[in-house]
């Protein structure tokens, strides 16, 4: 053993290292202790200049382009934005912050109205009682048909379909109830599969000790289960309700449609037919349906390696 | 939870606070065999984990396991609380067959207390939440009753210091401690160890091993899966060596040990010694 054993520094000296193969001193860059703290001041003059260059290569962008003067006059004229903000009655102006007081009303009794039955869906689907099998196969379609069809549709088909139903009290909503309608609807489909997958994500070795104290399916659900997979899908859900908050604004293409038909003189509910987002609808769901199955699959297949003797028990 | 009839629920759920010692030999004492298992029968797939076993505990009887990984130990213990159903065979308790259909598998759960090798605590509630959610949300006892009984039990296996923290604060072989009492809880008339040491590090096997001792000195009627054989040799009243999912020999701890009759019990237990782990 070289000279300078353990307690007197370095166990091996640098030529005894070097025989080992190991790389010469200095050989992974940076050097003294010194120069590394400048090179931190360093990092950040670059970082502050590359961002500098970034911006200005935007700007002139904005001011350079060719269409650069009509794009300031139609979309960032100050009184124009003003005026559009407040809206004006006397030049039939809607307000925008009205609007905007709108849609977060829309989008608050949305959330909750999907949070709360999503749950549900997420649930049927997770019980195997053998009662519950029409419900279950009732989730699973509702899920690949709503996850399927575009916002956009469902909206039209809620908002002119109901009302051309003519069925007492249902019919005779304002689009705000159709506008919520469609989006709980929409929307929890796809929040039902965020809750599958925090409730997938739950080692199957708790609900392993939940059963064996007897709690039964619900119950090891209620309180073992859900408690923990709420905490892995806090971050997804609220990515889906960001988009949510977006979404909203398609509601007002209900109201933008019929302006269209009544000016074209037509009547939305009687002569105007929509067969072709109905064709649309379809043709979304066999291309949407079958990726959903074949996702379905890969999860199913991950679940049951991961429970490879880890347990029936669901 | 309600029973499909009137006669009074599977077992005898007050014997594991009794204090008497087990039955010498563990012999079946009058009345039933606290398990009885009949030409049990578990595949998963193609996979065949049991084969045919055939066992009989008497009540206080302690029975110990051994065999080498994937001989089937806890496929069998997890057959006998059902949480695997089996494919062929009876597992009869306390006389009552829970394998036969329409049985209320929740109810025969509430007599078999299961500790598992990783110990399963539930991350997101205290010890003492642990603790109380099966006299709770099972049997039905008030949050209040339940909490003395859980703050007791923990006393009593050294753990009350920690009824307030959550699972992952603790060290593996309280939290195995604290997995025991969640089933204790539930004043199980069988408890059923499933390699409970396996997972801990090795200065944290006797303190959980001590546990199972008292368990064993108040009567409590165990199935225990376990690799530690001088534990088994101390503790069984009977040993059951399995070996590709049936139960090849099995007697008293020192027959098996010191004269196994079966070559595969031999050529395992020489491994086991050239190991030193017996």
């Amino acid at each position: 053993m070289p000279a300078g054993g353990i307690g007197e520094g370095a166990f091996f000296d640098e030529q005894t290292l070097v025989a080992l193969g190991a790389p010469p001193p200095g050989s992974f860059g940076g050097g003294d202790r010194r120069s590394h703290l400048l090179g931190g001041q360093r990092a950040a003059a670059v970082s502050t200049l590359s961002t500098i260059v970034f911006i200005a290569v935007l700007i002139a962008l904005f001011v350079f382009a060719p269409g650069a003067e009509a794009v300031r006059h139609t979309f960032f004229n100050p009184s124009n934005m003003k005026e559009a903000f407040l809206g004006d009655p006397r030049l039939g102006l809607y307000s925008v912050g009205k609007g905007l007081i709108l849609n977060i009303e829309m989008f608050l009794i949305a959330e909750v109205l999907i949070l709360f039955f999503a749950l549900v869906i997420a649930v049927v689907r997770q019980l195997r009682n053998p009662v519950l099998f029409p419900f279950r196969m009732l989730a699973v379609i509702y899920t690949d048909v709503f996850r399927g069809v575009p916002l956009i549709i469902v909206i039209y088909a809620i908002g002119f379909g109901v009302p051309a139903l003519y069925l007492k009290g249902i019919s005779t909503q304002s689009d705000f109830v159709y506008g919520i309608a469609a989006l709980v609807l929409s929307y929890s489909a796809y929040v039902a599969e965020v809750y599958r997958a925090g409730i997938a994500s739950v080692h199957q070795s708790q609900v392993s000790a939940a059963r064996s104290l007897g709690l039964s399916q619900w119950k090891s659900l209620r309180y073992v289960v859900l408690p923990q997979a709420f905490r892995t899908v806090i971050p997804p859900l609220l990515n889906d309700f960001i988009s949510l908050q977006k979404d909203t604004a398609l509601v007002s293409t209900l109201g933008a449609v019929i302006e269209a038909n009544r000016a074209a003189q037509i009547d939305s509910s009687t002569l105007f037919v929509y067969s072709s987002y109905t064709v649309a609808a379809l043709l979304f769901l066999c291309l949407t349906i079958p990726l959903a199955r074949f996702t379905d699959r890969l999860i199913a297949r991950d679940v049951n390696r991961r429970l490879a003797g880890a347990g029936t028990v669901r | 939870m309600t029973e499909p009839d009137a006669t009074p629920a599977v077992g005898e759920p007050a014997s594991a606070t009794r204090p008497e010692p087990p039955p010498a030999g563990g012999s079946a004492v009058a009345g039933h065999e606290a398990i009885r298992l009949e030409d049990v029968c578990k595949s998963f797939g193609s996979l065949e984990v049991l084969r045919g076993i055939n066992l009989s505990v008497a009540p206080h009887e302690v029975i110990c396991l051994i065999g080498a990984s994937g001989s089937g130990k806890s496929t069998l213990l997890r057959c006998v609380n059902l949480l695997e159903p089996v494919n062929r065979g009876r597992i009869i308790l306390w006389g009552q067959d829970v394998t036969a259909p329409g049985v209320d598998e929740n109810a025969v759960r509430r007599h078999i207390g299961i500790v598992f090798q990783a110990f399963n605590l539930f991350p997101h509630m205290t010890v003492l939440r642990n603790i109380t959610l099966g006299p709770t949300r099972v049997l039905g006892v008030s949050r209040e009753e339940a909490e003395a009984a859980g703050r007791a039990l923990l006393a009593r296996f050294g753990l009350a210091e920690k009824q307030d923290d959550y699972p992952d604060r603790l060290s593996g072989g309280q939290q195995q401690r604290v997995a025991i009492v969640r089933a204790l809880a539930m004043k199980p008339g069988i408890m059923l160890l499933d390699e409970v040491t396996s997972a801990l590090d090795p200065e944290l096997v006797s303190e959980v091993l001590g546990v199972i001792r008292e368990l064993a000195t108040a009567g409590m009627t165990m199935l225990i899966a376990t690799h530690e054989m001088g534990f088994a040799r101390d503790i069984a009243d009977r040993v059951c060596f399995l070996d590709e999912g049936v139960i090849l020999e099995q007697g008293p701890p020192k027959q098996v040990f010191t004269a196994p009759v079966n070559a595969r019990t031999q050529q395992f237990l020489r491994r086991i010694v050239e190991a030193g782990r017996l």
